[in-house]
């Protein structure tokens, strides 16, 4: 961690550069826009090969971004080759990053890698808590959904937005629906909610819980859950993808109305982050 | 020594198979009286240990490791000796 800023000059603010070290593995295909949304928000960015994370750790670097794709093809289970290999590896490491003040995102198959690491829900540290199974549909599913800002402000990357807002973003996932342990999902959930680390949940255009509803929630997900943080706040994992809706050209109704929206809204989720980092 | 492990892994019950649902249905659909479909992932392992006895308990630390996770998987193995 390095702070930075911290030897300016008497008297002049310096902003300090928040750096982003953008994880890939065979497989990951969202490293790309995940680049752009973060330097869009003023990131700086690297993009590294997970087995170099492995062997150097992650000095330097102040935000962890998992990014979206099929690591590992996928095999197994989605996520689980790549978590198992971070918790196997640098499972204290990742811990003394976060408590120093680090973050870490997961988006989509970054989620998935969250959850089999034992990072996410992240009740006991390291321990499998939750899964992301197959969606109830048993196919791929590409669309744009609705999400309802659940938080309260613990989360780090949603404190630019409020609680009770509507954003958009697609998701494109076949192993999306979050869950607790049957028969213990109430005593989960409760467990989240207590902590503020409810995220996002799927809701119609009005914000109204999808209730399980397909396609609102595009994978049954319980609880229509579709983003949590860990108790810290620090460790984000959320299915949808919002660097697939930080620029105004990137929405599917760019081109309708007389004044096309500049900016999507996964843009502030990037821009909370490096805002609180900085 | 040379061991073979076949591990299976599916989901556990009270959890919906979506797989397993709509194979039920193709089979339906062939005219088949089918009531419930549950798709299962098998490994054919060949691992080497000093005994039986440790190829087991290697193979269960596999299963508890990475072939399945622990909320929504049951799994179950043999393990058998391979020739010399």
């Amino acid at each position: 961690m390095g702070g930075g800023g911290g030897g300016a000059e008497e008297g002049v603010e310096e902003p300090s550069m928040v750096r982003a070290c953008i994880v890939r593995a065979g497989g990951t295909n969202c490293d790309g826009e995940t680049k752009v949304a973060l330097e869009e928000a003023g990131a700086e960015v690297e993009l590294v090969h997970f087995r170099r994370v492995l062997e150097r750790g992650l000095r330097g670097c102040e935000v962890l971004v998992i990014p979206g794709g099929f690591s590992f093809g996928d095999r197994v289970r989605a996520g689980a080759i790549l978590g198992k290999e971070l918790a196997g590896r640098m499972l204290s490491a990742l811990k003394d990053f976060v408590e120093d003040g680090g973050a870490i995102l997961g988006i989509c198959n970054g989620f998935q890698v969250l959850v089999e690491a034992g990072l996410l829900p992240g009740f006991r540290w390291g321990e499998v808590q939750a899964a992301l199974a197959l969606n109830d549909s048993a196919r791929f599913e590409c669309r744009w959904t609705y999400l309802r800002v659940e938080n309260g402000g613990k989360c780090l990357f949603t404190r630019g937005m409020g609680r009770g807002e509507v954003v958009r973003m697609p998701v494109a996932h076949a192993e999306g629906k979050f869950l607790f342990p049957a028969g213990r999902e109430r005593e989960y959930l409760r467990r989240l909610l207590e902590k503020d680390q409810l995220v996002f949940r799927y809701c119609d255009g009005k914000g109204r819980p999808a209730g399980g509803r397909y396609p609102l929630n595009p994978n049954g997900s319980f609880f229509d859950i579709a983003g949590i943080c860990d108790p810290t706040g620090r460790i984000m994992g959320m299915m949808p993808h919002p660097e697939r809706a930080v620029f105004g050209w990137q929405l599917p109704d760019w081109t309708k109305g007389e004044s096309p929206p500049l900016w999507g809204d996964g843009r502030k989720i990037f821009s909370s982050l490096v805002k609180e980092l900085r | 020594m040379r061991y073979l492990s076949r591990v299976e892994v599916r989901l556990k019950p009270g959890y919906l198979d979506p797989e397993g649902e709509s194979t039920r249905r193709a089979l339906q659909d062939l005219r088949y009286r089918v009531r419930r479909v549950g798709v299962a992932k098998v490994y054919e392992i060949e691992l080497t240990a000093s005994s039986l006895q440790e190829a087991r308990k290697l193979t269960e630390e596999m299963c508890r490791k990475l072939l399945s996770n622990p909320v929504k998987d049951d799994y179950s193995f043999e393990v058998r000796k391979l020739g010399r």
